[in-house]
């Protein structure tokens, strides 16, 4: 492959990346204390979701990468909240 | 440049490398050896898991203890299954012909990690000798292959190396399943766009991609089951608050869409096979490879309908049988497309075709049991009873089974440069398939009378059918028997081929030598045609 570039990463990218992290760490601790019933399993799954997706994005370079790897691991996201949605179907009525 | 000592223009069967003897197989990196490894590795599981097959139905042939007791029959069809699908149909045919087949058919040297996939077979071994272990640590354990919760933490029985080495062979899938996505997205040959991919790779692709993705989460179950016997951490465990439908969730997240990991590269076969025993392009290749794709997509939401009775909320029922019955729109779309290919063709009968053809009869009543199961009113009265072992016998062997002895009958003279006697390949084929339907249609029977499945046990009005129903498994392995003695006599003395080409096929694993030499290609080809151009 040809237009495959080095990306290098600056600090104050990855002290981003940490600060976002450890914000949303205490977010889900801090969420744990709401009573909102089904909806904490709800709002836990986002934060963690979010979290990877951060991760994902610029510390692991997806952003700069080739679209392919981008587009790749998206639909195998998409599919493990489908596989989550249709769990509850079962939980969430019964 | 002298070209006629160097090592590469070697067979790969002949080729001395840095070790010799069997160092020289179990140390080789090259694809084709390490499929053929998979394939003796097979060879020798399958037949102890069909020895145990086979004393199980002759324990079944009159009620009461005919040979065996409760506990022995629980561990023998325990391990029966933990082996037949952990070790033989789910590796199955990407491991055998996926490895030796793949890099030949678009036209690469080898797949993208080689070493990483001679680890794969090495992690196989691995986990195979460590199921096996239990043996001898405490005896066989009791559990099904399903290790449904509670029981699997709660038995005495050893459980624990099962666990384990099923988890270990779970990693050589992903491997596996990896570099096959890579190989196919990288090497392809000059020229190869993915619409002129033959249709087998298509099928190893689609099939790596659920060995990625639905893996990892058998994983994660079966630790947390050995967690939950060992630590007693009560995620399943309903005493410690445990949801015990959470293991069976988990479980068929990875089991159903792991049966697609068997039945697709079988598919895959098959449609390479038709077209050329037919002389006539495969019809509809692009229904294929779309179906294809959708069945490895769909595939992941249906795992519910092996629980309609396990008490989930009614909305899950209707989903997952809604579900159910949409994934069986693909797979119809490909049994439409392979009577087409034959329609008007030229037929030529020999083993290859019989296998073949005998696979879309099998994997049909297969199929269309499995909506009788998959629909909510009928599914209570069968599930849990001989019913559902017809139905996956006929999917799962018919299917898988046939396709595989399809393909090895198919790529054989490629593969050893030698070709079987088809007189006794076709007699084996024949015994072989009157044994299967005489050994499984009484299931279907026997279940809808009730007959619950594991049991060593059974009221005396279930007698007729397992009479009928083991005199077919006998037979069956009879006809076995002479096609494994067939093949392997022949693998080493057989009539040698050296045509390129014995059955005209027009893929590229057919323009290399027979068998195919070290590198595979002296010069990588270029394709400009779709692959099954018969005119
Ligand atoms: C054509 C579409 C198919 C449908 C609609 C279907 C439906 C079902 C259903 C509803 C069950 C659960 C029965 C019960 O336990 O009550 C079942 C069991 C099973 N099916 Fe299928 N199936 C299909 C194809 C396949 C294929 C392609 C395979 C494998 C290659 C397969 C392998 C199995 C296995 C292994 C079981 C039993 C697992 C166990 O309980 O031990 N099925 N099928
Ligand atoms: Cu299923």
């Amino acid at each position: 492959m040809s237009e495959e570039k080095l990306h290098i990463s600056s600090y104050r990218s990855h002290l981003f990346v940490l600060a976002g992290l450890l914000l949303l760490t205490a977010a889900s601790v801090a969420v744990t204390n709401l009573e909102m019933g089904p909806l904490n399993t709800l709002v836990a799954m986002l934060i963690a979701g979010t979290k990877a997706a951060i991760v994902l994005t610029w510390f692991m370079h997806l952003k700069f990468d080739n679209k392919l790897y981008a587009i790749f691991t998206t639909l195998v996201f998409v599919i493990f909240l489908l596989v989550l949605y249709v769990t509850f179907f079962d939980y969430s009525y019964r | 440049m002298s070209e006629t000592t160097t090592s590469k223009h070697v067979s790969f069967l002949q080729y001395k490398g840095k070790y010799k003897g069997i160092l020289g197989w179990i140390l080789s990196t090259d694809h084709k050896r390490v499929g053929l490894l998979y394939l003796y590795t097979m060879l020798v599981f399958f037949s102890i898991a069909a020895i145990l097959g086979l004393l199980m139905k002759i324990q079944l042939i009159a009620p009461g203890y005919t040979i065996m007791g409760p506990q022995t029959y629980n561990s023998m069809f325990t391990v029966h299954g933990i082996i037949m699908i952990f070790v033989i149909v789910v590796p199955g045919l990407p491991a055998v012909f996926g490895n030796f087949f793949l890099p030949l058919m678009i036209g690469a040297k080898d797949v993208a990690f080689p070493r990483l996939n001679l680890a794969s077979w090495w992690l196989y071994v691995i986990g195979i000798l460590v199921v096996l272990s239990s043996q001898f640590v405490g005896g066989w354990p009791d559990t099904g292959w399903t290790f449904y919760a509670p029981y699997s933490f709660r038995t005495p029985a050893n459980v624990l190396p099962a666990l384990f080495g099923a988890f270990i062979m779970g990693f050589s899938s992903i491997l596996t399943g990896i570099n096959f996505v890579v190989t196919i997205h990288r090497m392809r040959a000059p020229g190869m766009t993915w619409f002129k991919m033959p249709l087998f790779p298509w099928t190893l692709y689609a099939t790596a991609w659920i060995q990625i993705l639905a893996t990892p989460v058998i994983g994660i179950t079966l630790l947390l089951t050995v967690m939950e016997r060992v630590l007693g951490v009560g995620v399943f465990d309903p005493t410690l608050g445990g949801d015990p439908i959470l293991y069976q969730h988990l479980f068929w997240i990875y089991s159903h869409p792991a049966v697609y990991i068997m039945i697709l590269p079988g598919m895959g076969a098959i449609s390479e096979i038709l077209p050329v025993f037919s002389r006539k392009r495969i019809y509809g290749y692009k229904a294929i490879v779309l179906s294809s794709l959708a069945i490895a997509f769909v595939g992941y939401f249906v795992w519910g309908h092996h629980m309609f009775t396990s008490g989930m909320s009614g909305r899950a029922l209707y989903a997952f049988s809604f579900l159910t019955f949409l994934v069986a729109i693909p797979s119809a779309i490909k049994v439409f497309n392979w009577v087409a290919t034959m329609h008007k063709g030229s037929l030529n009968l020999q083993t290859p075709f019989y296998w073949a053809t005998s696979f879309i009869f099998v994997f049909m009543i297969g199929g269309l049991t499995g909506l009788v199961l998959g629909s909510l009113a009928t599914n209570v009265h069968v599930h849990d009873t001989h019913f559902v072992v017809a139905h996956f016998h006929f999917i799962v062997f018919g299917g898988t089974g046939y396709a595989f002895m399809a393909a090895l009958h198919y790529w054989f003279p490629k593969m050893f440069g030698r070709m079987y006697d088809a007189s006794w390949a076709n007699i084996g084929w024949a015994t072989f398939f009157a044994g299967f339907l005489t050994l499984y249609l009484p299931m279907f029977a026997l279940g809808l009378q009730g007959m619950p499945r594991r049991y060593y046990d059974y009221l005396p009005e279930f007698h007729t059918g397992n009479i009928i129903s083991s005199l077919g498994a006998i037979l069956m392995i009879a006809g076995a028997l002479i096609i494994i003695t067939n093949l392997v006599r022949s693998s080493r003395h057989g009539k040698k081929v050296t045509d390129k080409n014995p059955w005209g096929g027009k893929t590229l694993e057919w323009q290399t030598d027979t068998p195919p030499t070290l590198e595979n290609w002296e010069e990588i080809p270029t394709i400009t045609d779709s692959p099954y151009e018969y005119k």
